[in-house]
């Protein structure tokens, strides 16, 4: 099991979520484990339902069998201070520097800089350890940017490591891509059962195999319940609307004949079976797109009642059945 | 409609269930549920009046990832286009699918043409390309010698293929661009995929402020500074930067960065100029900002704090899109009711019971069911004749469509209360919502379908 998870998605698909319920999933059974924000959102605060997280690690959740979840929202700029006084000793001239905008500039601007500190504090923090010789996290798990932008994220060392021939920053660089592409990283891409989605999920694995970096599975994320099965569909399309409307009926719905209250409710409930149909079938053939990338594919359902912290538990218990951690 | 349970004392054990269940749900009663999809308190935006309001010569579409914003702008598009204006979309990075939808397999830099379209108007698409965008900022604004040697700049050739902040300030150069053009007589242009929304607004001020400022002069003008009196401050801090910057990036960098940006600077200096005038622009009246969203409850924050800094900045927003939300044909069936009713179907005792048409009789609506008494079954034949086992997947099917309605009534509701969060907190915003499709949308028809729902308004029911 790689010890860096790094989690991506299209926007929209609940990486947040998959990324903070793995971490959850990972640290089960007494590990511990880092959650590491990178895109400064707090989703992380959000799902966790505490306050927004300054730039420390901290202790958010506890996991059965007496695992922990920290978390981390890495700030660049604070990074960059962190590291400057790490190296240099800066102390009051790294508020200098800021005041002249350096920082804003190395952390905004700057080709890749502000990446090379988001990746590299999470490489840190991978192969971190304590005064026993043992690693402080057991897993280190990133709410990395979305797909379209996740092989040029992580392969930015790569990029910087050109740019900066020499120095500090580029040996720092060369470090993390080491983490990065090595079995020690797999990086997880989650999708719906949808047509874009899925098809900037087969994108995003082909950016990232060409870059050489470690694909690891693919969670389809908020799949609905299966409430009408295929013969049921076959049925839809056939049934008299007599005999569902006596069925209403029977249920305790009103009357079945012409203008009864069950009679009503006939067309309204065969349109949504028919929407259904459609989807269902859309569904499946993006299922089967799905299973031709050849990767491990999981699914985790729409949790009925919205994301909230007992549904990131949840979804934390369905991950470890799957056995993703 | 009200429930009786006492009616039928055999089932008393289901009504109670059905309170039960009635009780630990959310308690809603069906004109509630009736009453909850009404956009009462909210003022309905009108889509038709904004696009053919010849004054309104930009639409910004922004909002979270993921919430169908390209689609939203292509829609819109098309529809002002068919409504006979002259239109550009400008797209930053749609989906391959929506290309397609508009005819166009790949989109580029240059407007192309979109055929099919219906009316008097026109309808024109593109892509933004970032690094041919800078590119044509560069080559239109040096000389040819100059041009090339930023070109091949490595500082120049990574900002120029995306990095933080360069898409958002190339969507805004080609925005002005276009305007500036005055070919078209409405630009519909789509935000980047930021991390947030709000990068869009940030970004060309921070490039721009970078590029034009402080850090810059000092890192390019060393002399200059070092000859003035008074400077001896600045000249230590600056010394310690470019030490420390050197150390940190590389000297080689740190030259490429200095040569870089003395190129840009005396060819065509003013970034901040031009991030300025196209900030106006964004003001101008002319513009109107379209936030979109989905009903949940991450991208309706991210709508809420877009609305707040839209307003602050004194950026004209004429409302909110909701995408994809769901309404029911059936919307006075609750979902508690609809449950048990399930149930009741599913139950082989309730079956058996059933040989005949039992809800012939005018039974009124109840919570918990009520089979009919034994005499009035005995009676009741069945009328299609049909066998026993075909009734039952009739009732198994029947139940299933009562599942799949409950489910809708819940997710109704609760796209409800996420709705109802953000009017709560921007009552004043116009809001117009956009039925969610089973599919995605593949062709010109489907979009214009997209554009016939924004303008009307509201979900249409089946």
């Amino acid at each position: 099991m790689s010890r860096l998870q790094v989690v991506s998605g299209k926007g929209g698909t609940g990486k947040t979520t998959v990324a903070a319920a793995l971490a959850l999933a990972l640290a089960t059974e007494g590990k511990r484990t880092l959650l590491v924000e990178v895109e400064g959102r707090q989703g992380i605060a959000q799902l966790f339902e505490t306050e927004a997280r300054p730039y420390e690690e901290r202790k958010i959740a506890v996991a059965p069998g007496g695992g922990e979840v920290y978390a981390l929202a890495i700030d660049p700029e604070l990074a960059l201070l962190d590291y400057l006084q790490m190296f240099y000793k800066l102390g009051g001239a790294g508020r200098a520097l800021k005041k002249l905008g350096a920082i804003d500039f190395a952390t905004t601007i700057a080709p890749g800089l502000r990446d090379v500190l988001l990746t590299g504090k999470a490489c840190e923090a991978v192969r971190r350890k304590d005064r026993s010789g043992r690693f402080v996290y057991d897993y280190v798990v990133m709410d990395a940017p979305p797909t379209g932008r996740i092989t040029r994220f992580l392969n930015v060392n790569d990029e910087v490591a050109g740019l900066a021939k020499i120095g500090p920053i580029h040996n720092q660089a060369q470090a993390v891509m080491r983490v990065l592409k090595s079995p020690e990283t797999a990086v997880h891409l989650v999708t719906l059962l949808e047509e874009m989605p899925v098809q900037e999920t087969a994108d995003g694995i082909s950016e990232l195999r060409a870059a050489r970096l470690p694909v690891g599975r693919v969670i389809v994320n908020m799949v609905r319940p299966e409430v009408l099965d295929a013969a049921d569909l076959e049925l839809v399309r056939t049934v008299k609307r007599s005999s569902v409307g006596q069925a209403l009926s029977a249920a305790g719905l009103g009357g079945a004949r012409g203008g009864g209250n069950a009679e009503k409710l006939v067309d309204p409930l065969l349109y949504q079976a028919a929407e259904y149909a459609e989807r269902y079938a859309l569904e499946q053939e993006q299922r089967a797109v799905l299973t031709e990338l050849g990767l491990p594919l999981h699914e985790l359902p729409l949790l009925a009642e919205g994301m909230d912290l007992a549904g990131l538990y949840e979804l934390a218990t369905e991950l470890r059945k799957q056995g993703l951690s | 409609m009200s429930p009786d349970p006492a009616e039928a004392p055999e089932t008393a054990q289901a009504a109670e269930a059905a309170e039960a269940r009635e009780t630990a749900a959310e308690p809603r009663t069906a004109p509630e549920a009736e009453q909850g999809r009404r956009l009462s308190p909210v003022r309905v935006l009108d889509v038709d009046p904004l696009l053919d309001d010849p004054g309104t010569r930009i639409v910004v579409c922004c909002g979270a990832g993921g919430v169908g914003k390209t689609t939203t702008a292509a829609a819109l598009g098309l529809r002002a286009a068919e409504r006979g204006r002259k239109v550009v979309v400008l797209t930053i990075d749609p989906a391959k699918r929506l290309a397609q939808s508009m005819g166009i397999d790949s989109l580029d830099n240059v407007p192309r043409r979109v055929k099919g379209t219906e009316g008097g108007g026109e309808l024109h698409a593109m892509m933004l390309d970032m690094k041919r965008t800078f590119d044509e900022v560069v080559e239109a604004h040096a000389d040819s010698e100059r041009a090339a040697a930023i070109l091949a700049n490595p500082f120049y050739q990574s900002l120029s293929a995306g990095f933080a902040g360069t898409q958002e300030y190339m969507a805004m150069e080609k925005l002005g661009q276009l305007r500036a053009k005055d070919e078209w007589d409405l630009i519909v242009v789509d935000t980047p995929p930021s991390r947030s929304a709000l990068d869009f607004l940030d970004a060309p001020k921070r490039l721009g402020s970078f590029l034009d400022g402080r850090l810059i002069r000092l890192l390019t003008a060393p002399a200059k500074l070092g000859g003035r009196a008074g400077m001896a401050f600045l000249n230590v801090g600056m010394s310690l930067m470019t030490g420390t910057l050197g150390k940190l990036l590389g000297g080689q960098l740190l030259k490429d960065v200095q040569t870089f940006v003395a190129a840009m600077d005396t060819t065509f200096g003013g970034f901040r100029t031009r991030a300025d005038a196209t900030y106006k622009l964004l003001q101008a009246p002319g513009t109107a900002f379209l936030v979109v969203a989905a009903p949940e409850r991450d991208a309706l924050r991210e709508a809420a704090y877009f609305v707040e800094r839209l307003a602050a900045e004194k950026m004209p927003l004429m409302g909110l899109v909701l995408n994809r939300v769901h309404g029911s044909g059936a919307g006075g069936l609750s979902a508690e009711r609809a449950l048990a009713a399930a149930e009741n179907l599913e139950d082989p005792r309730i079956v058996d019971q059933r040989d005949g048409k039992a809800g012939l009789r005018n039974s009124p609506d109840t919570y918990g069911s009520s089979p009919p008494p034994a005499s009035e079954t005995a009676v009741a034949a069945s009328e299609e004749g049909s066998p026993a086992d075909e009734e039952r997947s009739v009732d198994r099917l029947t139940a299933g469509l009562l599942r799949l309605h409950a489910d809708r009534m819940q997710l109704l509701s609760r796209e409800q209360r996420t709705r109802d969060r953000f009017t709560a907190r921007h009552p004043e915003v116009a809001v117009v919502e956009v039925p969610a499709l089973p599919g995605d949308v593949h062709d010109l028809a489907g979009l214009r379908d997209i554009g016939a729902r924004l303008a009307a308004g509201r979900p249409e029911e089946p």
